[in-house]
Order: C-alpha cells, then structure tokens, then sequence
C-alpha cells in the first residue's frame, strides 16, 4: 500500500511540473547534424509549445526522419541548441541520451512499429521498461495499458494476441498507445498514417488527438500528406525552417 | 518485463533458426566430449592395463623395454631371469605372491605365455578387476591351455578344441609343436588388455614341447612322444620375466632397489604404473592430436553461431530501431544480443551434454565388450564443468561480432527504419 501512495503521489507532482502549459515542449535554435555518407540538415529555428500539435510537411526523403532523429536526440548535433522540455539535449551522453528519449518522447513510426512476437499489451509496456520516469506514473502499469489500448479502439480480446497478427491499423493504435503510455511530454510521430487509408488515418489522428487531450502531450508528426492539416493547431513546411545539407540522394 | 524475458521472446520468435543453432551446436559439443572421454578412457584403460602387480622383473632392460615385452607381448626379451633367482626372489620375506611369464612361442599369430594359474587370480587390470573365464576354467593338464577372448573369437575356439603351438613367435615360422597339441580348458571374459591376444599354458608345458628341441629347430632323430614328456622333470630352466605382488606397498622401492642390484645376476624392476605413464608419453601425440580435432569441431560451431546471428541480423534491425525508439541504449541492444548467443551456447552445451551421456549409456556397453575400452558414465565432472562454461563464455563473445554490428547499425539506423 504504502508503495502505491508513494507512486500516487509522485504522478500528481511529475504530472504538474512536466505539464505546466506555460513549458516550452521544444525548442530548436540554429541545429545542424550530416550523416557519415554527407547527407544532413540545417535547422534555424523552430518551436513546439506544451500539448501543442504540429504537421511537419515535406516531401518524402526531404529530410524529415533526420529532423526526427536530431530532435529525439538519436543524431547528435553538431552545432545548435535542441532543448526539449527544458533540456539541452546535446548536452546528453551516452545513456542518458537514451534514457532522456523515453522519458520525453512517445514515438510512433510509419509501419513495423512493433515488436512482432510480443502481445499487443507487452509492446504497450515496453517503454516502462526503459523509463523509471513513465513508470512511476502510471501506478498499475497493465491497467493503465488496457485502458488506453481500449481507449484507442483494440479490443479487449486483441490486448493479448501477438501484434505481428494485427492488422496494421491495428498495430498503429497500439503503437499510438506505447507513444502515450507514462505520460511523456511528446509525441513524434513519423508518418504513422501513410499505410492507412483516408477514413482509417482520419479515425486514428482523431483517437490519437482525444488521448493527447487526456494526457496534455505535444505532438509532432511529420508527413507528406496536407489534407491531414485539420487534425493539427499548426502546419509547418520544413522548406521554411530547415536547408538539407550535402548530396540530397536519400 | 525484463531484458532476459525480451530476449527470450525475441528468440522463440525465431526458434527454428535458434533451434537449428543449438543442435548444431549441441552436436558439436556431444562429438567434442565424446572425443575427449574416448580420449580419456584410451588412456585410463591404457594406464590400467595392469594393476595389481606392485613390481615386474625381467632380465636387465629398459623400463619401457620390459613392459612392452613382459605386459603388451611385443618384441622379445634379449634374456632371460633363470629359474633360481626366480626362486631366491620368490622366496623373499616381501613377497606376497608372484607369477612367473615365460614367453617365445606362439599361436596363429598369437604369443603364447607360459605361466601358473596364479596368473588367472592375479592378474589385475582396470583398478583392481580379476580376470574372468567367459566359458571353462584355468589349465590343469599339462597339454591345457587357456585362450584370451580375441584369440577365441578371431580363430573361433571353444572349450575342448585342440591347438598346436608353433615354435618362435613369426606368423607362420612353419617350426610347428605339432607333436604335442593342446587342448582349451578355459576362454577368457574380453578385458581390453593383452590378455584377450593370448594363449596360456603352463610354465611346465613350454618345457614339455621344447623337450625334444635345441636352439630353435627339432633334434634330429629325437622325437619324445607326449606321454613320456609328463614323467619327466620339467621344471623350466629359466622364465621371460615375473609379475610380483608385495605383502606390503611400502616395501615397493626397497624391493625394486633390492632387485636392480641383484647380484647373482643383471635384473630390473619396474613399477608397472611409472612404465605404462612413461610409455603412454611416446603414444601421447595421437592424444594430442585428437584433442586438436575435438577443439577444430568447437570453434567450427561458435562459428557457425556468429554466421547464424550476422544473419538475424537483417531481420531484426526494425527491432533494434523499436528498442532504441523506446529508451533502450546501444549497449542494451548488445547486451540483448550477447545475452541471446549466450543463451543458445548455454542450450548447445546442456544439449550436447544430455546426447553425451545417452550415447554413453547406449554404447557403453558395446564399447567394453568389442574393444575393450571402458568408459565411466559419471555425472558431469568439473572439467566438462569448464569445457562447458568455456563455451557458454565463447558464445557470449561470439555474439559481441554482431552485438557490435548491430550497435554501430542501431547508431546509424536512428529511427528510420521502414522495411
């Protein structure tokens, strides 16, 4: 019980502190980072505010991961400031690089978003597993997974079936609710809706939108796709605040 | 969930590669520990082809030189011990029992050992096993004989068949004791020694077909018929050598000094089990080189784990992509990866080591009885202990090859991973 209280009381701290609207969710001032084959991008400025929804627009291989791996702090900088909730993320090494990334981001891919041999509810709980910070948050980790897998339309019977056997948009609402799981303060999201169609990604950035309500997160989704633009508070063309860098073949 | 669990499961996901693995693995270890006990047994059953016997004495000669002739029955002795020292040494005070060995003749290839029935309760092999008559009983005519399991089985003998010894110890010299033939009494049970490749009669016997014969051809014109033979004195003139039992073990070096400085005659002494380690250090690199072939098949294996887990690889970069997504650091993901090569090295090694002791169990005794060779069936010792954990370490090295490709992937990779 006693252990319970504790956790209790650290989610409505952590809640409060990491969810202040007035937080700045990510900052990016002057960044650059190029790959080892030459290819890289430069970012003058950009800012996501806290429980703010961006649409990142750009052409497909414009360089739109690499913003994607420069702000979840997987490609270091090489120059700039990238602060993430509050955070110089460039000041980070290491592990804690890593740890940083879970503790803040959500992230949902485009497709293979999980780990096929694990149950639907297990790939949910991953990011706990990594993450002391997401895990005190939620003090009954497999309810709180159940209740958003619910709550993003997996049925109650699917939770413990192999997620390689779902559907793959299915599998995105599952990989929406690991982004959600624990609270981090921003979701990436990196083209999640291209395998679906029309209704389908219409139907899930809605369910992911009412979530991100839920859990006052910032989303960041990059994509090609502008009629997804009304799901979003604002539309940012990647054109206009980054410059791709080196060959541009990828 | 645990690391180990994620591990676990992403391995069951991909169980018939990893079972593949493990066999191969397995099989390698099985055809390593079976190398190394065939090897180990080899030697032991070499080491324990005598025991027993605390002194052997023979004319004066080399230790390895004496064995050979008096214990494995090869080459010939260049003399002989003659019948009074046999007694003088015989009658001493520390003396327990002793058996005389009085070679030169043989069978159809086969030596032919003069000796006395105190052979057949004497005669110690593996440890301290007797010998032991599959059909029959010791000599107790003078024209008995009592034939080793090879020699019965080879030429087909059964009790109560007749033989002719020949003279000289050549295949087919044509010299043959035609005169005087024996009759079997006795088949030896198979022991994996010498003795399963020889003819015994008694010491009175050799005397007896060499009544009529001088210096290795018939006298002319002398031919004494065998029932005359058995009134004669036929005490031996001299014997090839002597197995010796001492009342007490500490008397052994006193004993042997006593009989190096023999001073009617020049005789040695050998501790059977100083002369079997001295003579197995001359046959020792064919141990040495089966141990190189069993530790060729090892790393053969641990290859083929690190060609098994490169190849995963491929398949299992979205994985680490979803992994690292989700918080887990370059080294998590090498750790998962060592942690899965581990896994199916520690699975190989348990594996190999059941199919080891089934074979054991199964062969075992068709191992004895057709060769000889006895191979102790014990629970893992500490030195499979060690082979195993040295190859549960190896493998856990052997998957840091991709566990370190696949970080420096993870790195480059990012988050991009779509396919």
């Amino acid at each position: 019980m006693r252990a319970k209280w504790t956790r209790t009381d650290r989610f409505s701290r952590l809640n409060d502190a990491d969810h202040d609207p007035s937080t700045q969710a990510l900052s990016i001032r002057d960044a650059a980072f190029s790959w080892e084959g030459g290819f890289g991008i430069e970012i003058a400025e950009f800012d996501l505010s806290a429980r703010e929804r961006v649409l990142l627009l750009g052409p497909s291989g414009g360089g739109k991961s690499t913003f994607l791996n420069l702000v979840a702090g997987i490609a270091p900088p090489s120059r700039g400031r990238i602060d993430v909730l509050g955070t110089d993320i460039g000041r980070l090494r290491g592990a804690r690089v890593d740890r940083f990334r879970v503790d803040s981001f959500g992230i949902i891919f485009q497709m293979f978003n999980l780990l096929p041999w694990l149950s639907a509810l297990d790939n949910v709980l991953v990011p706990l597993r990594f993450s002391k910070l997401r895990r005190g948050r939620v003090a009954d980790a497999r309810g709180e997974a159940a209740r958003l897998l619910g709550a993003l339309g997996i049925d109650a019977a699917l939770h413990g079936q192999r997620a390689g056997t779902l559907s793959v948009g299915q599998q995105q609402r599952v990989a929406a609710a690991r982004a959600l799981i624990g609270g981090p303060g921003i979701v990436l999201a990196d083209e999640p809706t291209s395998a679906l169609d029309a209704a389908n990604a219409r139907a899930f950035l809605d369910l992911l939108g009412a979530e991100l309500e839920a859990a006052r997160a910032a989303l960041l989704m990059v994509s090609h796709d502008e009629t997804l633009a009304g799901a979003f508070d604002r539309v940012v063309r990647l054109d206009d605040i980054a410059r791709v860098t080196g060959s541009a073949a990828a | 969930m645990s690391l180990l669990r994620l591990a676990l499961l992403s391995l069951w996901n991909r169980r018939l590669t990893a079972i593949l693995t493990i066999l191969g693995i397995a099989l390698s270890v099985t055809l390593f520990l079976s190398v190394e006990k065939l090897r180990t047994g080899a030697r032991d059953s070499f080491a324990n082809t005598i025991s027993g016997t605390d002194l052997i004495v023979g004319a004066r000669a080399g230790d390895v030189q004496l064995l050979l002739y008096s214990v494995f029955r090869i080459g010939d002795a260049t003399n002989n011990v003659t019948w009074e020292s046999y007694q003088d040494i015989a009658a001493r005070r520390e003396v327990d029992w002793i058996v005389p060995i009085s070679l030169g003749d043989s069978h159809r290839g086969y030596r032919v050992v003069g000796t006395t029935t105190g052979f057949f309760d004497h005669y110690r092999y593996r440890r301290d096993t007797g010998l032991r008559f599959a059909d029959g009983a010791a000599f107790d005519d003078l024209f008995d004989t009592v034939v080793g399991a090879d020699v019965a089985a080879a030429l087909g003998y059964a009790v109560g068949d007749r033989i002719v010894v020949s003279h000289g110890t050549g295949r087919g010299s044509g010299a043959e004791h035609d005169d005087k033939p024996f009759r079997v009494t006795g088949i030896l049970a198979k022991t994996g020694t010498p003795v399963d490749r020889a003819v015994h009669v008694s010491l009175e016997a050799i005397e007896a077909i060499h009544v009529d014969w001088q210096g290795g051809g018939r006298v002319e014109g002398l031919q004494i018929p065998a029932e005359r033979v058995r009134n004669m004195d036929l005490t031996p003139g001299t014997v090839t050598a002597a197995l010796v039992g001492l009342k007490s073990r500490i008397t052994t070096f006193r004993f042997q000094r006593f009989v190096n400085g023999y001073e009617e005659e020049p005789l040695t002494a050998i501790l059977p089990g100083v002369a079997l380690s001295n003579l197995w250090s001359l046959v020792g690199v064919a141990e040495r080189a089966l141990s190189a072939v069993s530790l060729m098949v090892i790393v053969t294996a641990l290859l083929g784990l690190v060609t098994t887990l490169l190849a995963s690889l491929e398949e299992r970069r979205r994985e680490m992509a979803i992994l690292r997504a989700n918080g887990a650091s370059p080294r998590t993901v090498m750790a998962l990866l060592t942690a899965e090569s581990g896994m199916i090295a520690l699975a190989g090694a348990l594996l190999g080591l059941g199919f080891l002791h089934i074979l054991l169990f199964a062969l075992q005794p068709l191992l004895d009885s057709r060769f000889g060779l006895y191979l102790k069936v014990d629970p893992p010792g500490l030195r499979e202990g060690a082979i195993l954990a040295f190859i549960v370490l190896a493998g856990v090295v052997a998957g840091l090859v991709p566990a370190w490709r696949a970080y420096r992937r993870s790195l480059a990779d990012g988050m991009s991973i779509r396919s």
